[in-house]
């Protein structure tokens, strides 16, 4: 019969403190964000309201709102979105079902690696030189349009990723039942592929939507300014190309470190409406990666 | 019945072809960023590689670039800026975020496991910028309380912060190389006895060790770009650090504070581009390596 000895309750206790211990490893990363989200949700509660959302700055952000900056900060995601989706999926579809196992697609590979991990600063320096400069959308000067193409390099790398994991994900006997019917490859990537991957790749551009609108450092160089007075508000504030705008991001910069005459509670409420739009975005991507997993047809 | 197949115009067959050559462009695309970033970064810093002297660039730790008198070149302070806050992040990072790893891969299981998982993602997604608004208000005044020091944002505040910003791409590659180690490894192990302790230091962690090398050499990598959060954390005062509370500046921060300021051409604004080539030079051999790791498992 099986009975208790000091050794086994010995190994048993010595299994619960390697749980112990290692669950402390990752408390102890996960417990912080909390109490600090949370502090800063507190400092910045009494600061939110529906004025402050929707009023322009004013007194150099020290009154008003931060309507100017929230709209400043959708504009600079539309449109680098709209520029990186489209050739990301693309990018992802030329890996996944065009290119042959060779070294070149090896080094397009290795591209989207590094791409990926090039520091956000130096695609700043990159967008000043190639956008800004060389492209010249504004007299050489920083414009909205600059700093949504930087992003866009930015971004790309990462809509690839995501793309060719969904476009995988795909079964390849739906792509031969295709082909055997007749259909070309693009009949069977438009009809078929990309119909049955489009969720996989809506939730990586999705996540991508809270990742440009926290960057900073690219769009300082390349977009952003850090006050502009605006008379009116509404949705049509800037020209895209003439014009720089503010942005939610470098707001809580320039509020934190160089504006003076700040009422304490203001860069806690703009940090968190940034946690908040990072938060609702990811959450919608995760609800929506569950919901799209619970009717996978195979 | 003979069943009749639309034939395909002339139309059809070029539209594809168009469609295919786009498909071909945005296929390459990213090799062409990879180069025009090098490009556009080297060409507006080139120019004064002719009139810098490269050694005392890279050693001297005089940064004043914007004298009239004698504006001085040299990036010695701001690389071991850089180096220090890395490294130090490292030394927090490494055992917690492979720690966190284990854990995720070896002791969670079903809904504990995909929420901690979630959590992560979530860190990985907070905005560099609200980290460094949290060095400046959160972590300062800590640190000033309990390490009894005159000023909060320094060396220690920023590697903080570059630790809690580089482990969510720590566990997540980290367990991705824990999950490879095939289960008969953890069986023998077990049926030989072996405490959990035992398996992990002994199995495990030799077995999985090249992608947990890897996951950490891309925390390094995060670690060495990341800007607003050094930026506003660690005091921004050109300095050697001699003790870990000493403020410093990296080489990422000094670009993001100093470029706006300068007109194209000048020799300071070309002085900042070779700093940014110096930048992509790391990251980019960083994180070679880091896939040459990865890729060398995934053949085995």
């Amino acid at each position: 019969m099986f009975t208790e000895t000091a050794f086994i309750r010995k190994k048993r206790r010595n299994e619960l403190m390697a749980k112990c211990f290692f669950g402390f490893m990752a408390a102890a990363m996960v417990i912080p964000l909390f109490l600090i989200v949370g502090h800063i949700v507190i400092q910045g509660w009494p600061a939110l309201s529906w004025e402050f959302l929707t009023e322009n700055p004013r007194s150099g952000g020290a009154k008003g709102g931060i309507w100017a900056a929230i709209v400043g900060t959708i504009y600079i995601v539309f449109f680098s979105l709209a520029i990186s989706a489209p050739i990301g999926v693309l990018a992802a579809v030329y890996l996944n079902e065009y290119a042959r196992e060779s070294w070149f697609t090896r080094v397009v590979n290795l591209a989207v690696i590094n791409l990926a991990g090039v520091p956000s600063i130096v695609h700043g320096l990159f967008g000043v030189a190639a956008f800004v400069y060389f492209a010249n959308f504004n007299d050489a000067k920083k414009s909205i349009i600059a700093a949504a193409l930087t992003l866009a390099v930015m971004t790309l790398p990462v809509i690839i990723t995501s793309t060719k994991e969904a476009l995988a994900a795909v079964p390849r006997q739906f792509r031969e039942a295709c082909w055997n019917v007749g259909a070309t490859r693009w009949q069977t990537i438009w009809r078929i592929v990309l119909p049955n991957s489009i969720s996989g790749i809506l939730t990586g551009v999705i996540l991508q939507v809270s990742r440009t609108a926290g960057e900073t450092a690219p769009v300082m160089l390349t977009g952003v300014a850090t006050y502009k007075m605006l008379d009116s508000t509404g949705l049509f504030l800037y020209n895209p190309i003439k014009d720089q705008c503010m942005a939610l991001s470098m707001h809580l910069y320039y509020i934190a470190t160089q504006a003076i005459n700040i009422p304490k509670a203001t860069p806690y409420a703009i940090a968190t409406v940034l946690i908040g739009v990072v938060l609702i975005v990811n959450a919608a991507a995760i609800t929506f990666r569950v919901y799209l997993r619970s009717r996978k047809k195979w | 019945m003979p069943v009749k197949r639309a034939a395909r115009g002339p139309l059809a067959i070029l539209g594809e072809r168009v469609i295919e050559a786009a498909v071909y462009l945005c296929g390459i695309s990213s090799i062409v960023f990879v180069f025009g970033i090098f490009f556009f970064v080297f060409k507006e810093g080139a120019p004064l590689l002719a009139k810098l002297n490269i050694f005392e660039f890279l050693t001297s730790t005089q940064w004043i670039p914007t004298s009239s008198v004698k504006p001085q070149y040299g990036a010695g302070a701001l690389i071991v800026g850089t180096l220090s806050v890395t490294i130090l992040a490292m030394v927090i990072a490494v055992p917690f975020g492979l720690g966190a790893a284990i854990f995720v891969s070896e002791f969670c299981t079903g809904k504990v496991k995909e929420t901690l998982k979630i959590v992560i993602e979530l860190l990985a997604a907070i905005p560099s910028v609200v980290w460094g608004f949290i060095g400046l208000t959160v972590m300062s005044p800590v640190i000033i309380a309990v390490f009894h020091v005159p000023v909060g944002v320094n060396l220690f505040n920023g590697a903080l912060l570059l630790a809690l910003m580089s482990v969510p791409i720590m566990v997540s590659i980290g367990e991705d190389a824990l999950k490879a180690v095939p289960d008969s490894y953890r069986e023998a192990a077990v049926a030989l006895g072996a405490t959990r302790w035992q398996m992990i230091y002994r199995v495990l962690i030799p077995a999985a060790k090249n992608g947990l090398l890897a996951a950490v050499l891309l925390g390094v990598g995060r670690a060495i770009g990341e800007t607003m959060a050094v930026l506003m954390a660690t005091g921004h005062a050109v300095n050697i650090p001699h003790s870990i509370f000493d403020p410093v500046r990296t080489l990422t921060a000094t670009i993001a504070a100093e470029l706006g300021e300068t007109s194209q051409g000048s020799p300071h604004y070309q002085v900042l581009y070779l700093i940014g080539v110096l930048l992509f030079s790391i990251t980019f051999v960083v994180n070679l390596t880091a896939d040459m790791i990865v890729k060398g498992i995934k053949r085995k």
